[in-house]
């Protein structure tokens, strides 16, 4: 199991045990994390389970992939660090990872 | 000029076009309206390249050759299809059956209704920009109906994809001005476009921007300006037009004001015939509500298979319903054109 933080936009912190091979959204919705919405299931297909990865933890993340660039044209406030949470696979390099929740998906 | 069928389908996703086979196998004619321009829904529109692991029998199928092979499949009933369209209204007609109109006034009368329409019709997504609301439909547009009302406006088209980059050079030559902002130096649009907007850009004929609508400024529904969060800091652009063009998203739409009941967004209809709250106007695939409901494509197609029953009694009252299987029913095998 890898523990990963979500950081919701008021502040409020919830900290999920994430099977390796899932996904970061899956995780949050699973255990419903106030704003992720994930409006296509997980199919990089819209933009509602946008977050910022942690600064410190950016690299080991890695950069998001061309399909996943295009989709985040429709996120809201997009920063270097915006991912689309369904498309960072759970890993064990990943445990302690942090993300946080944006104001408002797209 | 009014279509009469008997079976009208709101929705051409995987789902209603399936509904025109099991609808077909009983005589019954169908026409179908979609929002999108072709068939095939969200499997179209969204993931056609993506792969499908649980259709029965199909161990791996993408989402396009699923709407392809459907189209196959229910060919030989030569249903109607019309593209490109919202339905507006329904009411019922003093005489059997429902009359349907479209956004764009075209007249439909149906024994039945049945609404496919999955997540809702696909609509323009509105960027998340705060008090957008109070200039759409006065300074904030998210199509071009007739490109005259941009003429002499300072335009501030927004996105990176195709729509973006084309109404950009279309309207380009009537606006005074145009200021394109994307979030970033590379487009999803058609290299040709691209190479396009960066030879208007280096004869000034536009302005390309990086960065992201954070702010509008303006008063009464009049645009007067955008304020742009780029990589060097807030700038401030004047625009009285703004387009933003942010893909699309699906809402339920004028259904949500036919006084059918609802369950949060979604239809309740009954197990036997998924009927809704409203006889004869069925309700099938996920835009339906029951306990227990998958939004499964699979679950849709059985849904669809029930619901003809109902359909059928409907449409030809009083007709004996005789259940027969495709494998070895000569007459069914005559209306697919199999023998």
């Amino acid at each position: 199991m890898t523990k990963i933080t979500y950081i919701a936009h008021d502040g409020t912190e919830f900290v999920v045990d994430a099977e390796d091979g899932s996904t970061v959204m899956e995780n949050a919705i699973k255990n419903a994390v106030p704003g992720i919405e994930a409006e296509c299931g997980g199919a990089c297909a819209c933009a509602t389970c946008h977050v910022y990865v942690d600064e410190a933890w950016s690299e080991t993340v890695g950069e998001p992939e061309a399909m996943e660039e295009d989709m985040l044209d429709f996120a809201y406030d997009v920063r270097p660090t915006s991912r689309l949470s369904c498309q960072i696979t759970v890993r064990s390099e990943l445990d302690g990872l942090v993300v946080t929740v944006p104001e408002r998906q797209a | 000029m009014t279509t009469q069928t008997d079976v009208l389908i709101i929705g051409a996703g995987p789902v209603g076009l399936f509904a025109v086979f099991e609808l077909g196998l009983l005589d019954l004619k169908c026409h179908l309206i979609d929002i999108l321009d072709r068939p095939g829904g969200q499997c179209a529109e969204l993931y056609p390249e993506k792969p499908i692991y649980d259709i029965p029998a199909w161990p791996i199928i993408s989402a396009q050759e699923l709407v392809d092979k459907l189209m196959e499949q229910i060919a030989p009933f030569n249903p109607g299809f019309t593209f490109n369209r919202m339905v507006n209204g329904l009411e019922r007609l003093d005489e059997d059956g429902f009359r349907v109109t479209t956004d764009e006034n075209e007249v439909f009368e149906a024994k039945v209704v049945v609404i496919a329409a999955g997540g809702g019709s696909f609509q323009p997504k509105r960027p998340p920009i705060p008090g957008i609301d109070a200039y759409e439909g006065t300074s904030v547009f998210y199509s071009v109906r007739r490109m005259e009302e941009f003429r002499g406006h300072d335009l501030l088209v927004v996105g990176g994809g195709d729509s973006a980059l084309d109404w950009t050079l279309n309207l380009q030559p009537v606006a005074k001005t145009l200021t394109l902002v994307h979030r970033r130096p590379e487009f999803r649009a058609a290299p040709d476009s691209v190479n396009k907007m960066y030879a208007l850009q280096e004869t000034k004929a536009l302005d390309f921007q990086v960065g992201q609508v954070k702010e509008l400024i303006g008063e009464d529904g009049i645009l007067r300006a955008a304020v742009i969060k780029g990589p060097e800091g807030d700038v401030e652009i004047a625009c009285t037009r703004m387009l933003p063009f942010f893909g699309l998203t699906m809402k339920l739409g004028p259904i949500a004001d036919w006084g059918l009941n609802l369950h949060e967004n979604l239809i309740p209809v009954d197990t036997e015939k998924f009927e809704t709250s409203e006889p004869g106007i069925f309700a099938i695939g996920d835009i339906n509500w029951y306990p227990g409901k998958l939004k499964l494509i699979l679950s849709g197609f059985h849904e669809a298979a029930l619901m003809t029953q109902a359909a059928k009694r409907i449409c030809n009252p009083g007709e004996r319903v005789v259940f027969q299987y495709t494998t070895s029913s000569t007459s069914l095998q005559k209306k697919l054109g199999v023998t």
